[in-house]
């Protein structure tokens, strides 16, 4: 292999478990995103548009999703002769088989990909948030500061700053410390769990920590505390742009509501910078007499008759007429039918949900709760849910009738 | 399947004037998203078919770009997959080419040294999704010499003119084949859709240029009725044939019905095209949408009535699009009104203007044009 430049390496191995019913069959970098994505093709059109050419993607958590939809890379260009896309699981070697312990053992366990390669840097990802950046912008800054490690930080409210990991730098922006969800935070610099380091400076310490039985084998607990421990230079760079951590339910719904705004934040339609992601073969949606849709988005294959509103459909949902949807996501293949009311709901794919069934949350403190169908859910007839469906759990036609 | 596929691509195409200014017919938008090449190739491909070849025309650059490496229809492989075939005036451009038979003839070497027994020709100009499975086995049990496909087309509410028309008797074979002036009534109406051994193929092109012939249906297949055992294998189902620009209108609305859009998109296999990464289509506060298809990437602010919305077509607020195909990148401007118009690629209709073309001869706005 011809010695590249810059790989990256995509954290996609997490549960996600905070996702609740969107992660229990998935990966979280594998659930669906903004009527058309997954998160992980953020990440992976980032590197593409980036210049790139070379990705590996850990995985562990529930993969089969996931490596079917990376396949080899195509949808991002990263087929390629020389680089490109490599999904790279836990595996077996002569004496032991271990999973990945940590974020820093997942690299360190694959050390022989990134030798392949050579690389003068590594960049580090996760496959759990959705934003457009240019990480060669952060390679060069990375060069000029001569760093050995650079971290991309977004400067937070000070209100959040306790709910994150806090890089406090001085004028040059070069790191002094860094800590781990404080409660009374010295700056506003959030770690975005993005990392350039210098491949031969990573490697030894990757080495290093592996053998170290007392750590935890993570880059924010050990791998950073570290380098600072022993002086190296480590930068921060400020990132500037939408950034959306879809950690919890609460911030996947508003990021996917986030798209659907005017003049929106977080623009997927810019020509230069485009999101890639594997196309569906569906032909173009169909709104029929009596549809009507506002500040929505909708994707190839749909058949709407109904009302839309403020929502993001995904391909080859069906919406019947006298459907209301209101502020919800419709993951593809759903079937909606006639005089259906949805409200702040996330519907799983290829659920069914009859004729005049009512889905719409309860309100906790003048806040309504957001109610998810797991995937292949069947709502019967006339049926009213307020609480979330589990995945195979059975609606009975008496269940929470209307009272 | 032992079939390869060929897509000959010389048909008749002045009759949507702007439209195939630079592109061959196979090459004009159809349905939004798809190209009318996409239909024939999706349907080969649906059919196990691996080894496509299309004789090209002329005005290839479009389509070239549309196709590419054939990868969208996995025809992008190591053996066989998608091939385009020059004409024959590239190979011998000294000569003056009179009909496709020499388009066939200057590849003829590609035909015989393909692998499979069997060869399926059609054009692009008829559109349907058919797995020609069931049309191939016909073919063997009949121990016909030629299948050709055809449908029963009333031909008063779709006009047949110049099509070639069957005669078939009971056990299915053929007995004559022609165009005819001002039929009123329903007819077998062939597909240009063609099964034989690749041997006769072969055999039927040296012989019609070794006696002068140049014109493939009409010479090497209608010629020979009585001399070969042709049959005729009867397609049930939605056909679109673009033969003028009335017709190429009246089959674009048809997809507006969810029958018809559920049958050419869904019946037999998926129709494939070649992928844009559009993202998903946006409405805005006052969009207003009745019996409308739309591709990716739209914009949508204004009123869309009754109309065919290709990729990334922009309506802005206060405009008005009734009875319209919008090609790929058009945009309309605030409060301007369009009626009966097809509108080709990278047009963008300036704020306020009005256009109105009639139902029965809609208006076509060049490609590129700033109104």
């Amino acid at each position: 292999m011809r010695k590249k430049e810059c790989v990256a390496m995509l954290l996609a191995g997490g549960q996600g478990s905070r996702l609740g019913i969107l992660t229990q069959k998935v990966a979280k970098p594998a659930v669906p995103f903004g009527g058309k994505y997954r998160i992980i093709d953020f990440p992976l059109s980032n590197c593409h548009n980036s210049g790139i050419d070379t990705v590996g993607v850990l995985t562990q958590y529930k993969p089969l999703a996931l490596n079917s939809y990376i396949g080899i890379g195509s949808a991002w260009d990263l087929d390629r002769k020389d680089g490109g896309v490599f999904v790279l699981p836990p595996y077996a070697r002569e004496k032991e088989a271990e999973w990945y312990k940590g974020t820093a053992d997942a690299i360190y366990q694959n050390i022989n990909f990134l030798d392949m390669f050579n690389p003068s840097y590594v960049l580090i990802l996760s496959g759990d948030h959705i934003y457009k950046m240019d990480y060669d912008k952060m390679l060069q800054f990375h060069k000029e500061k001569g760093a050995d490690a650079t971290i991309a930080v977004l400067e937070v409210s000070d209100e959040e700053a306790s709910r994150f990991g806090i890089m406090n730098a001085d004028e040059e922006r070069r790191i002094f410390e860094f800590e781990e969800k404080p409660e009374k935070p010295k700056s506003n610099l959030a770690s975005m769990g993005i990392y350039i380091f210098s491949w031969p400076v990573l490697r030894e310490l990757l080495v290093a920590d592996g053998k170290n039985a007392k750590s935890e084998h993570d880059f924010g607990k050990n791998i950073i505390p570290q380098m600072l421990e022993q002086g190296q230079k480590l930068y921060a760079y400020a990132f500037e742009g939408y950034w959306k951590d879809v950690g919890t339910l609460e911030s996947f719904w508003e990021a996917n509501m986030d798209i659907l705004k005017l003049k929106p934040e977080f623009n997927i339609y810019d020509p230069n910078w485009r999101i890639y992601s594997v196309n569906p073969t569906r032909p173009p949606h169909y709104l029929g007499s009596g549809a009507k849709v506002e500040r929505s988005v909708i994707s190839e294959g749909c058949m709407v008759f109904g009302q839309v509103e403020n929502s993001v459909i995904f391909p080859g949902v069906y919406i019947g007429a006298g459907a209301n949807i209101k502020d919800s996501i419709i993951m593809p293949h759903a079937q909606i039918e006639g005089n259906v009311v949805i409200e702040k709901a996330i519907i799983g794919r290829k659920s069914i949900l009859k004729e005049g069934c009512k889905i719409a949350g309860k309100f906790v403190a003048r806040k309504q709760e957001i109610v998810v169908l797991a995937e292949k859910s069947v709502i019967p007839s006339s049926v009213v849910i307020c609480e979330s469906v589990m995945p195979g759990q059975k609606i009975n036609d008496a269940a929470q009738k209307e009272n | 399947m032992d079939v390869m596929g060929i897509i000959n691509l010389n048909e008749s195409e002045d009759f949507l004037n702007e439209l195939t200014q630079y592109r061959p017919l196979a090459a004009v938008p159809f349905g939004g998203r798809y190209r009318l090449v996409d239909f024939v190739l999706s349907n080969m491909v649906n059919s196990g078919i691996s080894n496509v070849a299309i004789l090209i025309q002329h005005k290839y650059r479009s389509l070239m770009d549309h196709l590419r490496s054939g990868k969208e229809w996995d025809l992008a492989r190591k053996r066989e997959g998608l091939f385009l075939l020059p004409p024959a005036y590239s190979n011998s451009p000294m000569q003056t080419q009179r009909g496709d038979i020499e388009n066939f003839y200057s590849n003829l070497d590609y035909i015989e040294n393909s692998q499979q027994s069997y060869v399926l020709i059609s054009g692009t100009s008829i559109i349907y999704n058919l797995n020609y499975q069931a049309a191939v086995a016909y073919h063997q049990a009949q121990g016909a010499d030629i299948t050709v496909l055809y449908a029963e087309k009333d031909c008063a509410s779709d006009d047949c003119a110049d099509a070639f028309l069957l005669e078939v008797n009971e056990a299915g074979q053929v007995l004559d084949m022609r165009s005819k002036a001002n039929v009123k009534t329903t007819q077998k109406m062939s597909m240009e859709t063609f099964i034989m051994k690749k041997e006769l193929l072969v055999e039927l092109i040296r012989d019609c240029i070794a006696r002068g012939d140049y014109d493939f249906i009409k010479h090497c297949i209608i010629k020979n009725i009585h001399k070969l055992k042709i049959y005729g294998y009867q397609y049930q189902g939605y056909l679109a044939r673009i033969h003028s620009l009335q017709s190429y209108f009246a089959h674009n609305m048809d997809l507006l019905k969810p029958e018809i859009w559920q049958e050419l998109f869904f019946r037999d296999g998926f129709v494939y095209t070649k992928v844009k990464d559009e993202p998903p289509s946006k409405y805005f506060d006052g969009a207003e949408t009745d019996n409308v298809l739309v591709s990716g990437g739209c914009h949508i602010a204004g009123s869309v009535k009754n109309s065919i919305l290709s990729r990334g077509v922009k309506i802005h607020e206060d405009a008005s699009v009734k009875n319209c195909i919008i090609m790929q990148k058009c945009e309309i401007g605030a409060g301007a009104i369009l009626e009966n118009v097809i509108l080709d690629k990278d047009v963008y209709i300036t704020p306020g203007k009005k256009l109105k073309g009639e139902a029965s001869y809609p208006f076509i706005i060049k490609k590129g044009m700033v109104i």
